[in-house]
């Protein structure tokens, strides 16, 4: 078993036309993904390499039986991309393009109340199950199956991370890229509860940043309900006040959302974590032989 | 994307937000002219990109003409530190002159986004003209929230409930107008942050903007051309701006160890990891999950242009991107800037060998580095020996 994604996912592509569209698309299906459909709006009726593509997303799902999206489009059309797909009933609707207005996003959060699909992203890199499903930008190499979860609000990161985990003998059950923006779809405590009802996940590696309240939330919750070791590293203790750190929810604002009030919000959680980004996988070894 | 006082309030007025008549001067003259031509007492605030102007002598009430001169002058070219600005401060170069009012109350009214909910927030207070994270520390509860739910937007009766709540029942009227006044302006210029810090009362009962401060959404500037015609660039790093246009994510710090490196995250870590092994970085730079080798390059140029710089960690972790073709950059953009700092390179991703192999025959001084660990080290060693 594993979360949100396996062996069984259908996948389509909206933005399949875009050259990150067709990069990614064609590296997900080399991977083994079920790669079933694609969608641009006025290219219904051709194919990418064999994948059909519809003008809409009804139509993709009513004739492949899609049931995941992940969208490529440009900032402008992601917010829209979005709701087309929640309007048409995919059930994990996966957004990589960074840059989406945050505005956009509040208006998305709004759409998706009441409706069952779950939103990952905007700005992040996917979500992977190792030897099954990659659907994102995640170099799928350097992942390998086993027993620990991995949730994070970075990109290159969480590929640092994976990598130290896997050299380590550390397998993963899944890897799920929650997305740097301030507004975003699902967030650590959705994805912890999912690893903590998940009989294929052991124990499970928090990637956190600066800026905003999700890490202490997420600790609270660990804390209170959380059956399984959980390890955390917060990246930003060098960071400056005031300043966003490359992803757009990465500022300390009003001198909240340091990564010293993370980390003492982790700690008093009992979760393990540690100073080093070159730590993170030595972090989950030691909370296994513990 | 920070705006000017000036601008922000010229930009709420159409909305239907009032604020005080008033002119920008860029010289004492022209603050004295406007001073004249409006009369009375006049208040003349320095334009910067930062709070805290008033207890740093950037705001000055002025009876004449004359005396609103020698304000002007006085602040003009002067560098205001402000605990905003941090030690550096910030040079004057405008000013705003404005009609003095005659002030019964001083409220606070602001509108963010609220991460936790993903929706836009009112917050309003009694105790204006003061920091509201102050208030929210000495005084929580005098802090009143109003959540805008965006499929209807900040509808009368938040707005009176607030009213009331703030101890105007007798303004509930204009207050309510304000206040979806600036919700739409919030919403329809795609603002982070909205703040009227003071809301003022005059003795006769008005309520006018007295300050404003606008934040703007840098992911929505491809729709606001008019926003981005205002930005300032005496206020932002020159640096920062020019990585900026070439798509890279630049911020100055003050170590010497310059740090280029792909992704948001990563790049944090890495300078995270160079302070842990006791050296400190100089900037953070992201080359963007996709680096080639034109914008290694550029980014390399910004990285050497500060001269503090005594030592550079390149730190990739490719995955899908080739580290031959990485590598490659490195080596040109080392060759063609002619690179005299050490220069610690810790590459990881598909063809690593091949990378390495391209370092290490360049003939040029790069140290190799496996993990990000042995990385960091590498370079604080470095540096720290010369």
């Amino acid at each position: 078993m594993s979360i949100l994604v396996d062996k069984n996912t259908k996948v389509l592509t909206q933005g399949i036309t875009g050259a990150t569209g067709q990069f990614h698309t064609r590296a997900c299906k080399e991977y083994g993904t079920k790669m079933v459909a694609g969608v641009t709006p006025g290219k219904g009726g051709t194919d990418f390499e064999g994948i059909p593509i519809f003008d809409t997303v009804a139509q993709a799902v009513a004739e492949t039986g899609a049931n995941t999206s992940v969208i490529y489009v440009p900032p402008p059309f992601t917010a829209d991309a979005m709701m087309e797909a929640a309007d048409a009933g995919i059930d994990l609707i996966i957004s990589i393009t960074e840059g989406v207005p945050v505005m956009d996003m509040v208006r998305v959060k709004r759409y998706l109340e009441g409706r069952p699909s779950r939103l990952l992203g905007p700005n992040c890199p996917g979500v992977i199950t190792p030897g099954e499903c990659k659907i994102g930008i995640m170099p799928g190499h350097i992942f390998k199956p086993g027993r620990i979860g991995v949730v994070s609000r970075s990109g290159t990161l969480t590929y640092e991370a994976v990598d130290q985990l896997t050299r380590i003998g550390l397998g993963q059950s899944t890897c799920v890229g929650i997305g740097g923006d301030p507004v975003h779809g699902i967030g650590f405590i959705d994805v912890l509860k999912l690893f903590n009802d998940d009989p294929a996940t052991e124990a499970v590696v928090m990637i956190g940043e600066i800026g905003g309240s999700d890490e202490e939330e997420a600790a609270a919750w660990v804390k209170a309900h959380m059956k399984k070791p959980v390890t955390a590293f917060i990246v930003g203790q060098t960071a400056p006040p005031g300043k966003r750190m490359g992803h757009a929810g990465a500022i300390i604002s009003g001198g909240k959302g340091t990564a010293q009030e993370k980390v003492a919000a982790l700690k008093a959680a009992g979760i393990r974590t540690t100073p080093s980004p070159a730590l993170i996988g030595q972090t989950m070894k030691e909370a296994l032989q513990r | 994307m920070n705006i000017h006082e000036h601008q922000a309030k010229e930009l709420l007025k159409p909305f239907g937000v009032p604020v005080p008549k008033g002119r920008v001067a860029n010289t004492a003259a022209e603050a004295a002219a406007i001073a004249r031509e409006m009369g009375g007492t006049v208040v003349v605030k320095a334009q910067i990109h930062a709070g805290g102007r008033g207890k740093a002598g950037g705001v000055k009430v002025v009876k004449s003409p004359e005396e609103a001169e020698k304000a002007a002058a006085a602040m003009l070219g002067k560098t205001l530190v402000t605990h905003q600005t941090g030690p550096q401060g910030r040079e004057v170069k405008r000013l705003l002159i404005e009609e003095g009012l005659p002030i019964a109350r001083e409220l606070y009214l602001g509108m963010v986004l609220d991460r936790a909910t993903g929706r836009v927030t009112v917050i309003a207070s009694t105790e204006g003209g003061v920091e509201i994270e102050e208030v929210a520390r000495r005084a929580p509860e005098k802090i009143l929230k109003e959540v805008i739910d965006p499929a209807v937007g900040l509808l009368p009766f938040q707005c009176r409930r607030l009213a009331y709540a703030l101890g105007l029942s007798k303004q509930a009227g204009p207050f309510t107008a304000l206040l979806q006044a600036l919700a739409r302006a919030f919403a329809e210029k795609d603002c982070s942050l909205a703040e009227i810090n003071p809301l003022v009362v005059t003795q006769d009962g008005r309520l006018l903007a007295l300050d404003a401060k606008i934040n703007i959404d840098n992911n929505a500037l491809f729709r606001r051309p008019e926003i981005e015609a205002l930005r300032d660039l005496n206020e932002e790093d020159p640096k920062e701006y020019d990585a900026s246009k070439l798509g890279l994510s630049y911020i100055s710090l003050d170590g010497n160890i310059g740090c280029m490196v792909n992704g948001a995250g990563l790049a944090m870590a890495t300078m995270d990891i160079i302070k842990l092994c006791g050296g400190e970085p100089a900037n953070f730079l992201d080359v963007g999950g996709g680096a080639t080798k034109e914008r290694v390059t550029e980014a390399f140029k910004i990285l050497l242009s500060d001269k503090r710089v005594k030592g550079v960690l390149v730190n990739i972790f490719g995955g899908i991107m080739r580290c031959d073709v990485i590598a490659q950059g490195v080596v040109d953009a080392a060759r063609e800037l002619a690179v005299t700092v050490p220069l610690v390179v810790r590459l990881q991703g598909t063809n690593v060998e091949q990378g390495r192999k391209i370092l290490a025959d360049s003939g040029l001084a790069i140290t190799p580095a496996d993990t990000i660990g042995d990385a960091a080290e590498k370079i604080v060693k470095a540096v720290n020996k010369r």
